[in-house]
């Protein structure tokens, strides 16, 4: 019942449109290398350098020696010095410091004391009165930022008075599989590939329908006898490539330039982004046939995208999510293809391994199909 | 009667609250060339949607080519071609582009589209344009190109919504030249219009006005069996004589043309000329010559009668 020669002319003048819009051909190409260059160097959860302040009340010289060890830990910088506790907290409300440290003036008594200087635990009651050496006033709205200074509770002081650091023995051992060095952008790279697909793949065929209604073609295609299926099909083909290309794009330049290997096969990788490819233009084919122009086509991308980055694990652990969260995030393809993709990049995970999510995808794309072509009546109203 | 290409009964089309086509009735016979004629707003695009099956009737039903509409429009959709009022072939492919789009869409044999595409190229004179973009063009081969793409599958039954809104009087007239070849070849055409001179050229005509029909027939019998006489005023002011004429008894409407003002007088009026000269008697040098209706009056009559 479906003329491949129908579909292959509505390719071939897909194809030819879109080789005239300089702007949608230049996106193709620019989108995934802008937004893999973007969040390969910006995104990191390892928080680094963060503009603190201190204020040292002891001043000694044991009080600038403190600071410098908390400096050469590189979560904090340094950048004013402030004579009152109160200088120190306007200039956190005031966005220039993130944190203060406050060295009270007896840091000397409190410091031999210690437990982190001396290696021992409170033991005895003299123990107990041992105090912190110095506080830490810090900005919690960001929570990155704060539990890196927490973390800084537990430093070790012993090289203060050049011993050697007694550091206590660790409760459990870890191994690391996959991405030893804990660089995030391992870890990014796969998950970019379906947040940019979801982006450009929904867009761009919801732009591709909504545009025949904007310039009144559809009133010339809808006396022809094509079939809203062809039409369809027709449509998704070229964006199919289109889709192809920009994850060669984003798995090219991850191995050149962040070294994101692939570990798994090749032919598996481009199953399952095939699949995820065809869920996210049926995605964006059911919106064509709601949206009436193609702002409104790009605010219902919008609608699913956001949730796309944010509860799909793009961002954060999928585990962690609440299970309201998770059902929500269940719906949506990229989720499923951001749990697929990783183990494909990262963990070499065969199509086995994969089949479950594999399987929604496919099932997500016929359902899209489906309900397009159903709702594309061949009627103006 | 098989002659009977295109029928509506009652056929009605409303928008909310507002009746775009009111309880038309039309008979459309093999081989000529209906006119709808009506003013803007009157219609005429969204009976041509109905009849073409894009839009579903409201009320009425019509039978285009043997089908009942509303029902199944798809099989009609080989047999018929559209040519919309605004250019809707796509602007950013080339002229050959589109008409091999269209080729392809309705199934012409790789043999037949070659041919039949050289054939509308040449016939349209569009040959130096092949390879411009739609977009690119003129009004006037931009229209060309519009009814190459739509009689490109040779439908029996055309229908053309203003097709010469974009293009000037002289191309408009070779236009209808193409459109006569068309009907000679044996197409059925119905052409909506809000130009007089157009529908004139119509074999039959229906005139639309507020989604209603208020008369139909043969522009030439339409003419003459019009209720109403028509007389020219001609002299050096004519406003204050126009103004004065369009609240005289019996005038029906006064409409300057050039240097002359044309007077339509009601069929109950027994001397409309003596009329029109008592009224004008006070102007000077102001003359008054009666004349034969045209097809700009009978619209007037027609739209005037319910419209009140
Ligand atoms: N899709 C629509 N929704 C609402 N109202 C509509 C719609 N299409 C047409 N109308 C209304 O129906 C009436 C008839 O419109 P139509 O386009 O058929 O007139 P027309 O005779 O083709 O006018 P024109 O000469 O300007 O092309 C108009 O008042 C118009 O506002
Ligand atoms: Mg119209």
């Amino acid at each position: 019942m479906i003329s491949y020669r129908h579909i292959l002319a509505i390719v071939r003048k897909e194809l030819l449109q879109l080789r005239r819009d300089r702007l949608t051909f230049g996106m193709i190409v620019m989108i995934p290398l802008i937004q893999l260059v973007l969040f390969g160097y910006a995104i990191n959860t390892e928080v680094r350098h963060i503009p603190a302040a201190v204020v040292d009340q002891s001043d000694t010289g044991l009080s600038r020696a403190l600071i410098q060890m908390v400096e050469a830990t590189q979560v904090v910088r340094f950048e004013h010095h402030f004579a009152t506790i109160e200088e120190a907290e306007r200039a956190i409300v005031r966005a220039e410091v993130r944190a203060a440290l406050i060295i009270p003036r007896d840091v000397a008594q409190r410091l031999v004391r210690n437990p982190a200087v001396t290696g021992r635990f409170p033991q005895g009651a003299q123990d107990t009165t041992s105090r912190p050496v110095a506080q830490w006033i810090a900005d919690g709205s960001d929570t990155l930022v704060a539990a890196a200074i927490r973390a800084l509770r537990r430093m070790p002081l012993g090289e203060l008075f050049r011993e050697a650091t007694n550091t206590p023995t660790p409760t459990f051992e870890v191994t690391l599989f996959y991405n030893p060095e804990q660089r995030t952008v391992v870890n990014i790279v796969p998950g970019l590939v379906g947040i940019i697909l979801t982006m450009t793949m929904i867009m761009f065929t919801a732009a591709a329908i909504v545009r025949e209604h904007e310039r009144g073609n559809i009133e010339m295609l809808i006396t022809t006898p094509i079939r809203p299926l062809e039409l369809m099909i027709g449509k998704i083909i070229p964006f199919v490539g289109i889709g192809l290309i920009q994850v060669a794009i984003i798995l090219g330049l991850g191995w050149a330039v962040f070294s994101v290997t692939i570990a798994g096969s090749l032919w598996t990788l481009l199953v399952v982004t095939l699949l995820f490819i065809l869920a996210s233009l049926s995605l964006g084919l059911v919106i064509s046939t709601f949206a009436r122009n193609q702002l409104q086509a790009m605010q219902m991308t919008v609608f699913v995208l956001l949730p796309s980055i944010l509860l799909s694990g793009f961002m954060f652990p999928y585990e962690g999510m609440p299970e309201g969260a998770q059902i929500l995030a269940n719906t949506l393809p990229a989720t499923h293809f951001m749990q697929i993709i990783r183990g494909v990049v990262l963990r070499d995970a065969d199509l086995a391994d994969i089949a479950p999510d594999a399987i929604w995808l496919l099932g997500f794309s016929i359902l899209g199909l489906a309900v397009a072509s159903l709702r594309f009546r061949k009627k103006l109203d | 009667m098989s002659d009977i290409v295109a029928e509506t009964v009652g056929l009605t089309r409303t928008f909310g609250t507002k009746t775009a086509v009111d309880n038309v009735d039309l008979k459309i016979t093999k081989g000529s060339v209906y006119g709808l004629l009506g003013p803007n707003g009157s219609g005429k695009t969204t009976a041509m949607r109905m009849l073409t099956g894009l839009l579903k009737p409201s009320g009425g039903h019509a039978v285009v080519l043997g089908t009942r509409l509303p029902g199944n429009a798809e099989p009609l959709k080989r047999r018929i071609g559209y040519m919309t009022q605004g250019f809707t072939h796509y602007r950013d492919l080339t002229v050959l582009e589109n008409l091999r789009f269209v080729a392809d869409i309705h199934d012409l044999s790789a043999q037949d589209k070659h041919r039949r595409i050289d054939e509308l190229l040449e016939t349209y004179d569009l040959r130096e344009q092949a390879h411009t973009l739609a977009g690119e063009m003129s009004g006037g081969q931009r229209q060309r190109l519009a009814l190459a793409a739509t009689i490109l599958h040779r439908p029996e039954l055309l229908f053309l919504d203003e097709p010469t809104s974009a293009v000037d009087p002289e191309s408009r007239r070779s236009f209808w030249e193409q459109l006569f070849d068309l009907v000679e070849g044996g197409t059925t055409m119905i052409v909506s219009t809000h130009l007089m001179d157009e529908a004139e050229r119509c074999h039959r005509i229906a005139i639309l006005d507020r989604g209603r029909k208020r008369a139909d027939g043969v522009p030439r019998e339409l003419m003459e069996r019009i209720a109403g006489r028509v007389i020219e005023v001609s002299g050096p002011d004519l406003r204050p004589v126009s103004r004065k004429l369009t609240a005289g008894p019996g005038i029906l409407s006064v409409a300057q043309i050039g240097a002359r003002l044309r007077v339509l007088v009601s069929d109950g009026t027994d001397d409309p000329r003596g009329a029109v000269d008592a009224l004008v008697r006070g102007f000077a040098d102001t003359t008054t010559q009666p004349t034969r209706p045209n097809l700009e009056d009978v619209f007037v009559l027609a739209t005037r009668d319910q419209g009140a």
